[in-house]
């Protein structure tokens, strides 16, 4: 092929890995890089944050299981991507990170607008690369992609010098070989046949779920698995969708803030199959308790997580799809047991609940009104009780519709990873259930969503206060809010979009809630729906930090007078910001 | 429980930083580690000394296998392979100690590879015990100085660690 300029093949290889979109935002050193896109038909989303345009391209990833691509430039660019991939590492997100750099013969001079991004990065990238020659841009960003996207899927950084994006090359196409990097998909043969073994013998199974199987597209054969055996179903925050939660094996999330009837079970069980789950903090409760009478059979793609954080009895390493072929093979069928009726009767005794109320908006309520009218849109969400509310309260039925920030836990992800959502998938309604204090950390992506023409939708369930933590202050620190109140005038998030050209819509009474979701879902542009929610609403049930599954606890979901304490301090802020009584 | 691991790396830039970096953030402890070639440039060699039980050692070769660089990472089982570390030291000597400090020396098969008025440099190679042992014995006559390489090691017989 012709010779070409280092940008010029950096956009070829990106053509070639069949990117259509990439967000960013331009720099210095970028200019070349960003002149060869201007002149290129991969669309380019200008973003407002880089934060957002690495959000963004993790949203766009998980809603479309392809690579989601993100571009900053060097110094503040890149290191404001860094809580973006550090968010994708942690949830294993297929992502290219690719930042500007200095001219490489400035490097370690302390330049200007110079950061050592691949040394920040290294503990939250799955591999990083700084090129110093253009030669080696096709090979490198070849090996970027399949990296990114194979095994266990991660983020990767390329750091892109100025020079280098300037220099001619002869455009080569090479194959990928990696001495040194073997994902390890196939699954032993006799590990699966262990595994399907204790499956047939156990008389009380428990299928663990994590986002592997959302991963390895493994849902199809997991549901299979499920009823051919008749094993009841709980997936973690990243595997939600994986399973219907309208099934009657499905028992709903697990862990701190699971459903009873899932941690019950998982405590009762004589058999848990992890598949593409890791055991983190958030789902065993205190480990050393964690289902004591279980046999524990765990699939995964890393076999470096296999033994990690609890005892394994039947390791198996190896892609999720693979794993749960081979088990089907190898099960046969099991009618209906003791044990499906005692899990379903604690879903019947032990429900999801919330205390509905005719004159306050309760932030659940409008979570079922979301899945009434939508049941079939894209949910992102932003971090603390709007997340845990959209995950217990959406009744979720395809995994790559529920899209959250897991491991890291990221305020601030949910929106701009609507906005990447969106661009992957135009033909679905995509709603950002947030909280107020969130939803601030990356609102300026309303422009981007605006300017774009992206018609994302942002329910914002307006408490007032950074929710998650004044429950903890609630509960733990006797209801010392240090910090956590936020107010109602914080800001108006009707003006807010407004002033940014989107649409915004109030709704202050339950009986406002219906029409305000359905006149967001008739516009096509991007809306901010604020509703004004009870601030004292708490996330039940709980397991408390250190404690055992079983001991999950049945909140008093609302503390009227803690309700009416936290609007007298709303009422008394908002007075004093605005000399103003009413909103 | 002390393992020594080899680890074959690619013979890049930054490698070493990626091992270190991975040690810390996993609260693995490192009593030593050696760099050096291999009879292929394109690779390097570390040996890998930690302490811990079993898991936390299956952790180690597992979250050392998963970086791209690392090609090959193997358990050198103590009573299987033979290992050596090299030291040199120098210590005090005049007239009166120097006599001794070569007897020592020569138990040892140590060498003495610079000697002036008041002072000897002894280079001494063998295993971890044998390199404490010189080193505990010199220390009588006063060490001024001292440098260690950290250990390598091979596996006795047939077996072979390679790319
Ligand atoms: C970037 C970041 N900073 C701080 C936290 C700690 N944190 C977890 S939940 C939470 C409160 C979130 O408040 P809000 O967005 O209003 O949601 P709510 O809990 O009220 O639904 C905070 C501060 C976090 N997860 N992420």
């Amino acid at each position: 092929m012709s010779k070409m300029t280092g940008a010029q093949a950096v956009l070829e290889c990106l053509k070639r890995e069949g990117v259509d979109v990439v967000f960013g935002l331009p720099g210095g050193v970028l200019l070349p890089l960003y002149d060869a896109i201007y002149q290129s038909d991969i669309r380019h989303i200008l973003v407002r944050h880089e934060q957002g345009a690495a959000h963004m391209a993790d949203g766009y990833a998980r809603a479309t299981g392809k690579v989601g691509v993100c571009i900053a430039t060097s110094g503040p660019g890149a290191t404001n991507l860094v809580t973006g991939i550090a968010n994708a590492y942690m949830d294993s997100v297929p992502m290219v990170a690719i930042t500007g750099q200095v001219n490489t013969w400035l490097i370690g001079k302390d330049a200007f607008q110079e950061a050592d991004i691949t040394g920040i990065t290294l503990p939250i990238t799955k591999h990083n690369y700084l090129l110093r020659s253009a030669t080696d841009i096709t090979r490198v960003f070849r090996e970027a992609f399949y990296i990114a996207s194979t095994g266990r899927p991660g983020p990767v950084l390329i750091d892109l010098p100025r020079d280098v994006t300037v220099d001619e090359v002869e455009f080569s196409w090479p194959e990928v070989e990696l001495s040194g990097y073997h994902p390890s998909v196939k699954p032993h043969e006799m590990q699966i046949k262990k595994a399907a073994r204790a499956l047939m013998d156990s008389s009380r199974p428990v299928i663990y779920v994590g986002g592997g199987v959302r991963y390895a597209g493994a849902h199809r054969e997991l549901f299979e698995l499920a009823t051919k055996i008749n094993a009841p179903v709980t997936t973690t925050l990243m595997g939600i969708g994986c399973f219907p939660e309208d099934h009657p094996l499905s028992l709903g999330m697990l862990g701190m803030h699971g459903t009873k009837y899932a941690n019950y079970a998982i405590q009762e069980s004589d058999l848990i199959v992890a598949i593409g789950a890791r055991f983190d903090d958030r789902v065993t409760g205190k480990i050393s308790s964690f289902a004591p009478r279980a046999k524990i059979v765990h699939i995964d793609v890393d076999p470096a997580e296999v033994g990690k954080n609890v005892r394994v009895d039947i390791p198996v390493v190896g892609d999720a799809k693979n794993a749960l072929h081979g088990l089907l093979k190898e099960v046969s069928p099991k009618a209906r047991s003791e044990w499906n009726e005692k899990t379903e009767t604690w879903k019947k005794d032990y429900p999801l609940r919330y205390i509905p109320d005719m004159n306050v908006i309760k932030p659940q309520f409008v979570i079922e009104k979301l899945c009434e009218i939508a049941p079939d849109a894209i949910i992102t969400t932003e971090v603390g009780q709007n997340q845990m509310w959209a995950a217990q309260f959406f009744v979720h039925k395809d995994p790559s519709k529920f899209i959250s920030s897991g491991g890291l836990g990221t305020m601030g992800y949910g929106f701009p990873a609507a906005i990447g959502a969106k661009m992957g998938r135009p033909e679905c309604d995509v709603i950002d259930v947030a909280g107020d204090g969130s939803f601030l950390m990356n609102s300026q992506e309303l422009a981007t969503a605006v300017v774009n023409d992206i018609p994302v939708k942002v329910a914002v369930l307006n408490n007032g206060c950074l929710g998650m933590v004044r429950q903890w202050q609630e509960l733990f620190f006797e209801k010392r809010y240090s910090a956590t109140i936020l107010g109602r005038t914080s800001p108006d998030f009707v003006k807010l979009a407004e002033a940014y050209g989107a649409v915004g819509l109030r709704a202050t009474k339950p009986s406002e809630v219906e029409p305000v979701i359905r006149a967001a879902l008739a516009t096509d542009r991007p809306v901010v729906m604020d509703f004004i929610v009870s601030p004292a609403e708490k996330v039940s049930p709980m397991v408390p930090a250190g404690a055992t599954l079983s001991e999950i606890l049945e909140l008093e979901w609302c503390d009227v007078a803690q309700s009416c304490h936290l609007e007298k301090i709303y009422a008394e802020g908002r007075k004093e910001v605005l000399g103003q009584e009413e909103f | 429980m002390k393992h020594t691991i080899a680890v074959i790396v690619e013979n890049k830039s930054g490698v070493l930083t990626r091992i270190a970096g991975l040690f810390s953030r996993r609260s693995f402890n490192i009593d030593s580690l050696s760099v050096g070639a291999t009879d292929n440039p394109d690779y390097s060699r570390m040996t890998i000394t930690v302490h811990g039980d079993r898991d936390v050692l299956e952790q180690v070769i597992k979250q050392l296998s998963k970086l791209i660089n690392v090609i090959r990472v193997s358990e050198l089982g103590a009573s299987e392979s033979v290992e050596r570390e090299l030291a040199i030291i120098k210590v005090s000597a005049d007239k009166d100690s120097r006599s001794e400090i070569m007897q020592i020396v020569n138990i040892f098969r140590a060498k003495i590879i610079d000697v002036s008025h008041r002072s000897m440099i002894i280079e001494v190679t063998g295993d971890e015990e044998k390199v404490d042992a010189i080193v505990q014995l010199l220390r009588q006559f006063g060490i001024k100085e001292m440098a260690r390489t950290g250990k390598v090691s091979m596996v006795r017989g047939a077996r072979v660690v390679k790319a």
